[in-house]
Protein backbone atom coordinates (compact mmCIF):
# COMPACT_ATOMS: atom_id res chain seq x y z
CA UNK A 1 0.00 0.00 0.00
CA UNK A 2 1.24 3.19 -0.80
CA UNK A 3 -0.62 4.78 1.82
CA UNK A 4 -0.50 3.70 5.70
CA UNK A 5 -3.88 3.59 6.92
CA UNK A 6 -3.69 3.66 11.10
CA UNK A 7 -6.42 2.81 13.47
CA UNK A 8 -7.04 4.90 16.15
CA UNK A 9 -10.04 3.76 18.71
CA UNK A 10 -13.02 3.94 16.50
CA UNK A 11 -11.38 5.66 13.88
CA UNK A 12 -8.84 4.78 10.68
CA UNK A 13 -6.16 7.42 9.64
CA UNK A 14 -4.89 7.29 6.22
CA UNK A 15 -2.16 9.65 5.66
CA UNK A 16 -0.89 10.51 1.89
CA UNK A 17 2.84 10.73 2.25
CA UNK A 18 3.69 11.24 -1.74
CA UNK A 19 2.80 12.18 -4.91
CA UNK A 20 -0.32 9.63 -5.96
CA UNK A 21 -0.55 7.64 -8.80
CA UNK A 22 -4.50 7.20 -10.17
CA UNK A 23 -3.82 3.36 -8.98
CA UNK A 24 -2.54 4.02 -5.72
CA UNK A 25 -5.52 6.47 -5.15
CA UNK A 26 -8.09 3.51 -6.16
CA UNK A 27 -6.40 1.53 -3.93
CA UNK A 28 -6.78 3.52 -1.27
CA UNK A 29 -10.06 3.90 -1.80
CA UNK A 30 -10.86 0.08 -1.54
CA UNK A 31 -8.74 -0.39 1.22
CA UNK A 32 -10.77 1.97 3.40
CA UNK A 33 -13.49 0.58 2.37
CA UNK A 34 -13.15 -2.81 3.68
CA UNK A 35 -11.01 -2.01 6.42
CA UNK A 36 -14.09 0.04 7.65
CA UNK A 37 -16.20 -3.11 7.86
CA UNK A 38 -13.13 -5.37 9.48
CA UNK A 39 -12.51 -2.62 12.53
CA UNK A 40 -16.05 -1.51 12.85
CA UNK A 41 -14.84 2.26 12.49
CA UNK A 42 -16.81 4.81 12.76
CA UNK A 43 -14.61 7.80 11.04
CA UNK A 44 -12.34 7.68 8.35
CA UNK A 45 -9.65 10.84 8.00
CA UNK A 46 -7.82 10.97 5.23
CA UNK A 47 -5.03 13.64 5.48
CA UNK A 48 -3.54 15.10 1.78
CA UNK A 49 -1.18 17.44 3.25
CA UNK A 50 1.39 16.06 1.19
CA UNK A 51 -0.43 16.19 -2.31
CA UNK A 52 0.68 18.49 -4.41
CA UNK A 53 -1.99 18.41 -7.03
CA UNK A 54 -5.93 17.77 -6.41
CA UNK A 55 -6.84 17.04 -10.15
CA UNK A 56 -10.24 15.87 -11.30
CA UNK A 57 -9.34 12.14 -10.99
CA UNK A 58 -8.20 12.61 -7.22
CA UNK A 59 -10.80 14.77 -6.04
CA UNK A 60 -13.62 12.53 -8.13
CA UNK A 61 -11.39 9.04 -6.13
CA UNK A 62 -12.36 11.40 -2.71
CA UNK A 63 -15.70 11.63 -2.96
CA UNK A 64 -16.27 8.44 -4.11
CA UNK A 65 -14.35 7.22 -1.19
CA UNK A 66 -16.90 9.85 1.08
CA UNK A 67 -19.52 8.01 -0.14
CA UNK A 68 -18.59 4.45 0.01
CA UNK A 69 -17.78 4.73 3.93
CA UNK A 70 -21.03 6.49 4.05
CA UNK A 71 -23.14 3.71 2.91
CA UNK A 72 -20.65 1.47 5.09
CA UNK A 73 -22.49 3.35 7.81
CA UNK A 74 -19.23 6.03 8.83
CA UNK A 75 -18.02 9.41 7.93
CA UNK A 76 -14.99 10.40 6.10
CA UNK A 77 -13.32 13.46 6.12
CA UNK A 78 -10.57 15.25 4.72
CA UNK A 79 -7.95 17.29 6.44
CA UNK A 80 -4.46 18.90 4.99
CA UNK A 81 -5.39 20.88 1.64
CA UNK A 82 -3.12 22.85 0.64
CA UNK A 83 -3.59 26.92 -0.17
CA UNK A 84 -2.03 26.04 -3.44
CA UNK A 85 -4.20 23.49 -4.38
CA UNK A 86 -7.46 24.90 -2.72
CA UNK A 87 -6.51 28.20 -5.28
CA UNK A 88 -6.26 25.41 -8.23
CA UNK A 89 -9.21 23.70 -7.25
CA UNK A 90 -11.47 26.97 -7.26
CA UNK A 91 -9.66 27.78 -10.58
CA UNK A 92 -10.42 24.42 -12.17
CA UNK A 93 -14.27 24.62 -10.84
CA UNK A 94 -12.87 21.06 -9.13
CA UNK A 95 -15.33 20.60 -5.87
CA UNK A 96 -15.67 17.91 -3.42
CA UNK A 97 -19.18 18.55 -2.92
CA UNK A 98 -20.46 17.32 0.27
CA UNK A 99 -17.76 15.58 1.50
CA UNK A 100 -15.99 17.69 4.74
CA UNK A 101 -12.79 19.47 4.99
CA UNK A 102 -10.87 20.79 7.65
CA UNK A 103 -7.89 22.36 8.38
CA UNK A 104 -5.74 19.33 10.05
CA UNK A 105 -5.88 16.13 12.08
CA UNK A 106 -6.83 17.54 15.25
CA UNK A 107 -9.95 19.25 13.60
CA UNK A 108 -10.56 16.16 12.03
CA UNK A 109 -10.62 14.05 14.98
CA UNK A 110 -13.10 16.86 16.25
CA UNK A 111 -15.43 16.38 13.69
CA UNK A 112 -16.13 12.72 13.92
CA UNK A 113 -16.39 12.97 17.56
CA UNK A 114 -19.21 15.34 17.11
CA UNK A 115 -20.76 13.28 14.33
CA UNK A 116 -20.67 10.25 16.42
CA UNK A 117 -21.75 12.03 19.55
CA UNK A 118 -25.22 13.06 17.21
CA UNK B 1 3.87 32.54 -31.47
CA UNK B 2 6.95 32.93 -30.15
CA UNK B 3 9.30 30.24 -30.31
CA UNK B 4 8.79 27.27 -27.98
CA UNK B 5 12.31 26.37 -26.35
CA UNK B 6 11.68 22.45 -25.39
CA UNK B 7 13.06 21.42 -22.48
CA UNK B 8 11.83 18.20 -21.50
CA UNK B 9 9.65 15.70 -23.56
CA UNK B 10 7.63 13.27 -21.47
CA UNK B 11 6.14 9.58 -22.79
CA UNK B 12 2.79 9.34 -21.54
CA UNK B 13 1.14 5.74 -21.26
CA UNK B 14 0.36 4.74 -17.45
CA UNK B 15 -0.85 6.39 -14.80
CA UNK B 16 2.95 6.64 -13.53
CA UNK B 17 4.13 8.79 -16.54
CA UNK B 18 1.32 11.50 -15.56
CA UNK B 19 2.66 11.81 -12.23
CA UNK B 20 6.10 12.28 -14.12
CA UNK B 21 5.10 14.52 -16.13
CA UNK B 22 3.83 16.68 -14.10
CA UNK B 23 6.81 16.60 -11.66
CA UNK B 24 8.87 18.16 -14.68
CA UNK B 25 6.68 20.45 -15.27
CA UNK B 26 6.54 21.76 -11.81
CA UNK B 27 10.47 21.71 -11.96
CA UNK B 28 10.53 24.01 -14.57
CA UNK B 29 7.73 26.46 -13.47
CA UNK B 30 9.96 26.70 -10.45
CA UNK B 31 13.11 27.34 -12.62
CA UNK B 32 11.40 29.91 -14.57
CA UNK B 33 10.34 31.59 -11.23
CA UNK B 34 6.82 30.76 -10.92
CA UNK B 35 4.77 31.34 -7.88
CA UNK B 36 4.25 28.22 -5.88
CA UNK B 37 0.50 28.70 -6.90
CA UNK B 38 1.30 29.44 -10.13
CA UNK B 39 3.27 26.02 -10.27
CA UNK B 40 0.46 24.13 -8.62
CA UNK B 41 -2.06 25.11 -11.63
CA UNK B 42 0.64 24.10 -14.16
CA UNK B 43 1.55 21.02 -12.33
CA UNK B 44 -2.53 20.63 -12.40
CA UNK B 45 -2.99 21.74 -15.87
CA UNK B 46 -0.04 18.75 -17.23
CA UNK B 47 -1.93 16.27 -14.82
CA UNK B 48 -5.17 16.78 -16.52
CA UNK B 49 -4.26 16.38 -20.45
CA UNK B 50 -1.68 13.53 -19.06
CA UNK B 51 -4.59 11.69 -17.74
CA UNK B 52 -6.50 12.49 -20.94
CA UNK B 53 -3.84 10.78 -23.29
CA UNK B 54 -4.08 8.00 -21.61
CA UNK B 55 -7.10 7.18 -20.98
CA UNK B 56 -8.28 8.20 -24.69
CA UNK B 57 -5.64 7.79 -26.42
CA UNK B 58 -3.51 4.73 -24.72
CA UNK B 59 -0.17 6.66 -25.57
CA UNK B 60 0.89 10.32 -26.40
CA UNK B 61 3.94 12.53 -24.73
CA UNK B 62 4.22 15.82 -23.25
CA UNK B 63 6.52 18.64 -23.86
CA UNK B 64 6.99 21.66 -21.85
CA UNK B 65 9.30 24.19 -22.33
CA UNK B 66 10.01 27.88 -22.07
CA UNK B 67 8.23 30.45 -24.46
CA UNK B 68 9.47 34.02 -24.63
CA UNK B 69 6.62 36.55 -24.44
CA UNK B 70 6.35 40.75 -25.54
CA UNK B 71 7.33 41.52 -22.19
CA UNK B 72 7.91 38.63 -20.13
CA UNK B 73 8.84 34.49 -20.29
CA UNK B 74 6.32 32.02 -20.26
CA UNK B 75 5.90 28.40 -19.76
CA UNK B 76 4.28 26.20 -22.68
CA UNK B 77 2.95 22.48 -22.72
CA UNK B 78 2.10 20.56 -25.22
CA UNK B 79 0.33 17.51 -24.96
CA UNK B 80 0.05 15.11 -28.09
CA UNK B 81 -0.80 12.05 -29.09
CA UNK B 82 -1.92 9.65 -32.35
CA UNK B 83 -5.13 8.38 -30.55
CA UNK B 84 -8.86 8.39 -32.26
CA UNK B 85 -9.01 12.54 -32.05
CA UNK B 86 -11.80 14.30 -30.95
CA UNK B 87 -14.93 14.24 -33.37
CA UNK B 88 -16.72 17.20 -31.19
CA UNK B 89 -14.44 19.66 -30.81
CA UNK B 90 -16.78 22.49 -29.54
CA UNK B 91 -18.98 19.99 -27.27
CA UNK B 92 -15.39 19.07 -26.07
CA UNK B 93 -14.85 22.34 -24.60
CA UNK B 94 -18.01 23.14 -23.20
CA UNK B 95 -17.61 22.36 -19.02
CA UNK B 96 -20.08 19.00 -17.86
CA UNK B 97 -18.77 17.30 -21.12
CA UNK B 98 -17.19 14.15 -21.22
CA UNK B 99 -17.44 10.35 -23.10
CA UNK B 100 -16.30 8.31 -20.22
CA UNK B 101 -19.05 9.35 -17.22
CA UNK B 102 -15.92 11.75 -16.14
CA UNK B 103 -16.66 15.29 -14.70
CA UNK B 104 -15.90 16.57 -18.27
CA UNK B 105 -13.33 19.49 -15.96
CA UNK B 106 -10.42 18.36 -17.43
CA UNK B 107 -10.16 20.64 -20.75
CA UNK B 108 -12.08 23.47 -19.84
CA UNK B 109 -10.85 24.12 -16.46
CA UNK B 110 -6.80 23.80 -18.62
CA UNK B 111 -8.23 26.18 -20.48
CA UNK B 112 -9.54 28.33 -17.71
CA UNK B 113 -6.22 28.36 -15.67
CA UNK B 114 -4.08 28.53 -18.67
CA UNK B 115 -3.70 32.30 -20.18
CA UNK B 116 -3.07 30.72 -24.11
CA UNK B 117 -4.69 27.51 -25.29
CA UNK B 118 -5.40 25.92 -28.74
CA UNK B 119 -6.38 22.46 -29.32
CA UNK B 120 -6.45 20.65 -32.69
CA UNK B 121 -7.72 17.50 -33.46
CA UNK B 122 -7.80 15.33 -36.43
CA UNK B 123 -10.52 11.88 -36.14
CA UNK B 124 -8.25 8.67 -37.08
CA UNK B 125 -5.25 10.96 -36.68
CA UNK B 126 -4.85 12.19 -32.89
CA UNK B 127 -5.24 15.15 -30.79
CA UNK B 128 -2.77 17.99 -29.67
CA UNK B 129 -2.88 20.74 -26.76
CA UNK B 130 -0.87 23.96 -26.73
CA UNK B 131 -0.94 26.18 -23.27
CA UNK B 132 0.88 28.47 -22.58
CA UNK B 133 1.01 30.58 -18.90
CA UNK B 134 2.85 33.91 -18.74
CA UNK B 135 5.09 34.83 -15.86
CA UNK B 136 3.64 38.46 -15.34
N1 LIG C 1 -6.39 13.23 -26.16
C1 LIG C 1 -7.68 12.94 -26.41
N2 LIG C 1 -8.01 12.08 -27.42
C2 LIG C 1 -9.30 11.79 -27.68
N3 LIG C 1 -10.36 12.31 -27.01
C3 LIG C 1 -10.10 13.17 -26.01
C4 LIG C 1 -8.76 13.53 -25.65
N4 LIG C 1 -8.81 14.41 -24.62
C5 LIG C 1 -10.11 14.59 -24.35
N5 LIG C 1 -10.90 13.85 -25.16
C6 LIG C 1 -12.39 13.84 -25.21
O1 LIG C 1 -12.86 15.06 -24.64
C7 LIG C 1 -13.76 14.78 -23.56
C8 LIG C 1 -13.62 15.87 -22.52
O2 LIG C 1 -12.32 15.81 -21.91
P1 LIG C 1 -12.13 16.44 -20.45
O3 LIG C 1 -10.75 16.19 -19.99
O4 LIG C 1 -12.60 17.85 -20.51
O5 LIG C 1 -13.16 15.65 -19.54
P2 LIG C 1 -13.12 14.10 -19.10
O6 LIG C 1 -11.75 13.54 -19.32
O7 LIG C 1 -14.23 13.37 -19.79
O8 LIG C 1 -13.45 14.18 -17.55
P3 LIG C 1 -12.45 14.74 -16.39
O9 LIG C 1 -11.23 15.26 -17.06
O10 LIG C 1 -13.23 15.81 -15.69
O11 LIG C 1 -12.17 13.57 -15.52
C9 LIG C 1 -13.41 13.39 -23.09
O12 LIG C 1 -14.51 12.76 -22.47
C10 LIG C 1 -13.01 12.70 -24.40
O13 LIG C 1 -14.15 12.27 -25.10
MG1 LIG D 1 -10.02 14.59 -18.66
Amino acid sequence: MAVPILKQSHYLIATIQAALTDADLVELRDALVARVGKFRSRGVIVDVTALDVLDSFASRTLRDIACMIRLRGAETVIVGIQPEVAFTMVQMGITLEDVPTVLDLEEGLAHLERKSRH
Amino acid sequence: MSKIKVEACVSVASDTDIVNARRQGRALADHIGFSSSEATLIATAISELARNIVHYARDGEILVGMVNGDSCPGISITARDSGPGIPELKRVMLEGFSTSGGMGLGLPGVRRIMDEFNIESQVGKGTTVTAIKWKR
